[in-house]
């Protein structure tokens, strides 16, 4: 018997451990991440030569109805055409019976990776609407990720916002689309779900309550807000000023109750930017004074023109007099 | 898929037994518990040698008197019977086992009499000696050392298993390009370099490699089901030792 060294052993076991991706045009390069939901491989398409990021989902022996229908789920996430979504290329089956989906291989860094080297709190407000807006034209139609939190999202190269990880998210609607080729969403005719209730998907920390207590067929938009609002809890824990009107939006965002949250990503966006705008925000009730206070926040250079006039009159008062 | 390509057949899932010697060693039919223990015996014999050899500083002769006569009184008391799953996994379990009884004999004060009236496997300690000198390891605990030569052991009985079967039904070529490959210590080996020594089309040492590393990675999972108690503990011990998830 052939002696086994430690580099073969490790070598043997990634033999072991690694997908076949022998029946594909992607070729092995190494593992990118692990997590609760599937393994996220580099590869190479061959045909195309370029590197492609796959995600092979932790779900042995499926059957096949639940093969065509992570599929079909795949097919409907890659008509979201969105710059902060992070494109879908191929999908397909592993000779093992894992299904994979193919996705553009992003080079940058995880939003949390990126919040430890850049502490502006407006950039990390602008990079959040980014993926307000992304997970908001996902629910648009009839997307719900499911999964979000820093881990999941990408800061690229350019300062550009990606949202990955979709391979566990819910879909709201039914099968028909828009002339678009959008999809309508047909709340009163949800597609079967995908997960049986009782069962928990996501990551405990950036979870609302109903999808921990594994209420899957309660899922809607607002699970994603809550998430959202964990997100942008984590973005603001690290800074000196939030302002009250921030944490506001955060507290309600993460509201334990989903009908006391913001309804839609899009409304939370929305407020986002006016709190970038220095705009009164709908979370938080301002007293005359913090409203007297963001006013001249908002338009300190018209109030130091203004004291800049008045000093100089002042001034000029006192030295014309006799 | 190439069907023509494949070793185990079109369905190539996890796991494909169920069968457990772990489970075997409690069953009152004593030719399935002569089996299990068979199974037992084989896959720790000789993590266990090596163990007593690193961990309690035995020589070798009093090493191979000690493993024979751990392995042997398990069996004439079926010890590995009382393994609870819930506790510890299997593994663990046969080390404790193992250091209560290194530990009795050396607290009685016993020497072991070679030739005596234990039973005598037919172990070959003169290659796990040999290895032992050849790779001894002072970075790991004695207990890290006993899992990694666990493993060590599982991975090359996996891969003689694999070469049975390549040759049972008449793969050889599957086998030796495995063997060229995988296996190879020459880092300069490649697709394109076997395809010209086996004079074989390219794509074809590209399906026959896909097959036979499926195959193995089916023989891996195998042994690792036989060898652990319950389906529980046999995705713990799948995903932690492969990252793998099983059913």
């Amino acid at each position: 018997m052939k002696w086994l060294s430690d580099d073969k052993l490790n070598y043997l076991r990634a033999v072991v451990a690694n997908p076949d991706f022998s029946s594909t045009k992607y070729t092995f390069i190494k593992e990118l991440g692990r997590g609760g939901m599937g393994t996220v491989y580099l590869t190479e398409d061959r045909e195309l030569n370029r590197l492609v990021a796959i995600k092979v989902l932790n779900v042995p022996q499926v059957t096949e109805d639940l093969r065509n229908r992570m599929i079909r789920e795949a097919q409907i996430i890659a008509r979201l055409e969105h710059p902060g979504i992070v494109p879908v290329h191929d999908v397909g089956v592993l000779p093992d019976g894992r299904v994979f989906y193919a996705m553009k291989y992003v080079r940058g860094s995880r939003l949390d990776d990126y919040a430890a080297q850049n502490g502006s709190l407006g950039d990390r407000l602008r990079k959040f609407q980014a993926v307000c807006d992304a997970v908001a034209f996902a629910h648009a139609h009839g997307v719900i990720h499911r999964d979000l939190k820093p881990q999941n999202i990408m800061i690229g190269s350019f300062g550009e916002v990606l949202v990955l990880d979709w391979g566990v998210a819910k879909i709201l609607a039914t099968d028909n689309t828009d002339e678009d080729g959008f999809i309508r969403i047909h709340p009163s005719n949800p597609w079967p779900h995908d997960t049986s209730a009782g069962t928990v998907i996501g990551t405990r920390d950036y979870m609302s309550p109903e999808q921990a207590r594994g209420e899957t067929s309660q899922l809607d938009e607002r699970a994603d807000v809550y998430s959202l609002g964990a997100v942008l809890h984590f973005l603001l824990k690290d800074q000196s000023k939030v302002g009250k009107a921030a944490a506001a939006i955060c507290s309600k965002a993460m509201a334990p109750a989903k009908e006391s949250r913001y309804s839609t990503a899009s409304e939370l966006s929305a407020e986002i930017g006016r709190l970038l705008d220095a705009q009164p925000v709908s979370a938080y009730q301002e007293s005359a004074i913090e409203k007297v206070s963001r006013w001249v926040s908002k338009n300190r250079f018209l109030v130091l023109l203004v004291l800049a006039y008045l000093l100089m009159r002042i001034i000029l008062v006192f030295t014309s007099r006799p | 898929m190439d069907p023509d390509t494949d070793i185990g057949g079109p369905l190539h899932r996890f796991p494909v037994t169920n069968h457990s010697a772990i489970e075997g060693a409690r069953s009152d039919d004593q030719i399935i518990r002569c089996r299990a223990f068979d199974t037992i015996l084989t896959s720790y014999w000789k993590p266990a040698y090596k163990y007593i050899r690193l961990k309690w500083q035995a020589d070798n002769e009093d090493a191979k008197d000690l493993t024979q006569a751990f392995f042997a009184n398990a069996f004439e008391k079926n010890h590995f019977a009382s393994y609870d799953a819930a506790k510890a996994s299997f593994q663990t379990f046969l080390r404790t086992c193992l250091d209560g009884f290194v530990a009795n004999e050396r607290k009685a004060g016993r020497r072991l009499k070679r030739g005596g009236d234990m039973d005598h496997y037919q172990l070959d300690f003169a290659t796990a000696e040999t290895e032992l000198a050849a790779h001894a390891s002072t970075d790991l605990t004695p207990e890290d050392y006993f899992h990694r030569e666990w493993v060590r052991w599982m991975f090359t009985l996996a891969v003689e298993e694999l070469r049975r079967r390549c040759d049972e039904s008449g793969r050889g070529v599957h086998f030796q390009l495995f063997e060229r490959y995988d296996l190879r210590d020459d880092q300069n080996v490649s697709y394109a370099s076997l395809a010209s020594e086996f004079d074989l089309p390219p794509a074809t040492v590209n399906n026959y490699l896909a097959a036979v590393r499926r195959e193995f990675r089916r023989v891996v999972l195998e042994k690792l089901r036989e060898i652990t108690a319950t389906d529980e503990e046999f995705r713990t011990e799948a995903r932690s030792l492969l990252g793998v998830d099983v059913k």
